[in-house]
């Protein structure tokens, strides 16, 4: 059995408006918000993916009670590091005080918080308490030239973090499903040094049919439809995508937390950083389905589901 | 109604209205479909021809002239 025992995030402070990427993109904001409901985006000046993951780790212990030595292991998911390796996941360890945890990077783009909240449930019970990190600076891969206007447009910079338990937590992860499929791995890469490619019609129409199914199969498993569920807290791809699914679920937009308009999509961090802001707003339910899901490249999809356990 | 104006009647259905495009055209270039329309009309297909369209031919150059999706669902049958 495993539990999420709290969550945190850290967004770096410089707000850069749709203004602003417009100019450098050429575009008006009006039309950014159309597509992707985003308003504004954070991007870090001088702090490198490792400072932010570490922020957020900080944060997250901080409203745990906990210090860094009572951590078994550190997974991060991060895609925009600029060394192959090793990755991130070492640095933010030492730089906690761990030199002997084992860490695990992921990296994988949006869908690696899902991914390492997964596998930190199935692993607590051997390493005790887990902490999952999203960390990306996606600022400094789509300010790459040449700039793509719908890609440069999309994305921010920040890092979300949770803690997986075996004993206790304030939500209790009941299941989860995590897939893949390579073939359509052309369609959304990040490669040494050079832009992001996105064929965007291709992420979107997979997306379309892949989160919906995922949710309900890991819903279904339980006995549990879409209206019962609490709060969707999902990767914050783009506003329109996440209506489309809630349609597709037959839910309430509302019932999906989302904060895109204000961070843009922060890949990897996204979902953690909502997970924060839901948590800290509306918190769990005891015995109330809340279910997390995101979709990234690879393409690579999944959903968990968790029950509160205590309100909060 | 033959397959050409079943597409064509689906194609209508989720672009904007007076939508017309020639057989040959680009739906997505022509601006006839935008990202978030291309699922509606994968969706609308399944539903229209009674078959199950699997992720991996989901690619979107299959369906973006009517020429394509004809082909394609020729070659469903």
């Amino acid at each position: 059995m495993a539990f999420i025992k709290q969550f945190g995030s850290y967004l770096p402070p410089r707000v850069v408006s749709n203004e602003e990427i417009g100019a450098r993109v050429g575009c008006d904001s009006a039309w950014i918000l159309s597509v992707a409901g985003i308003e504004e985006r954070r991007f870090a000046e001088d702090e490198t993916v490792v400072d932010m993951a570490l922020r957020a780790a900080q944060d997250c212990l901080s409203r745990a009670g906990m210090n860094a030595d009572q951590l078994g292991m550190l997974v991060l998911a991060c895609s925009s590091w600029d060394r192959r390796y090793p990755g991130p996941a070492v640095s933010v360890a030492q730089r906690l005080g761990l030199t002997s945890v084992p860490c695990l990077d992921l990296p994988m783009a949006s869908a690696g918080s899902l991914f390492g909240m997964a596998l930190a449930a199935k692993l607590t019970e051997t390493y005790g308490d887990i902490l999952v990190i999203g960390a990306e600076k996606m600022s400094s891969v789509i300010l790459r030239e040449p700039m793509e206007r719908g890609v440069a447009i999309l994305f921010g910079d920040g890092a979300g973090s949770c803690i997986l338990s075996a004993d206790s937590g304030c939500a209790r992860v009941v299941d989860s499903v995590i897939e893949s499929d390579g073939t359509f791995s052309e369609d959304l890469q990040l490669k040494f040094e050079l832009p992001l490619e996105m064929n965007g019609r291709s992420v979107i129409l997979q997306a379309s049919r892949k989160i919906p199914r995922v949710i309900e199969m890991v819903l279904g498993k339980h006995g549990h439809k879409a209206g019962e569920v609490d709060a969707f807290l999902m990767h914050q791809a783009n506003q329109n995508l996440i209506a489309r699914i809630a349609s597709a679920l037959g839910v309430a937009e509302q019932k999906f937390f989302t904060n895109i308009r204000r961070y843009g999509n922060t890949s990897s961090a996204s979902m953690l950083i909502a997970a924060t802001e839901w948590w800290q707003k509306c918190g769990f339910q005891p015995g109330v389905p809340v279910c997390f899901a995101a979709f990234g490249a690879g393409f690579n999809w999944g959903a968990m589901l968790v029950e509160g356990v205590t309100a909060s | 109604m033959d397959t050409r104006e079943k597409i064509l009647g689906i194609i209508r259905q989720v672009s904007k209205p007076g939508a017309n495009p020639e057989a040959d055209e680009s739906l997505f270039d022509s601006g006839v479909l935008d990202s978030f329309a291309l699922p509606d009309v994968v969706s609308a297909l399944e539903k229209e021809f009674q078959i199950k369209i699997p992720d991996s031919d989901l690619n979107p150059r299959k369906f973006e002239t009517i020429e394509k999706i004809e082909a394609y669902l020729e070659s469903r049958t």
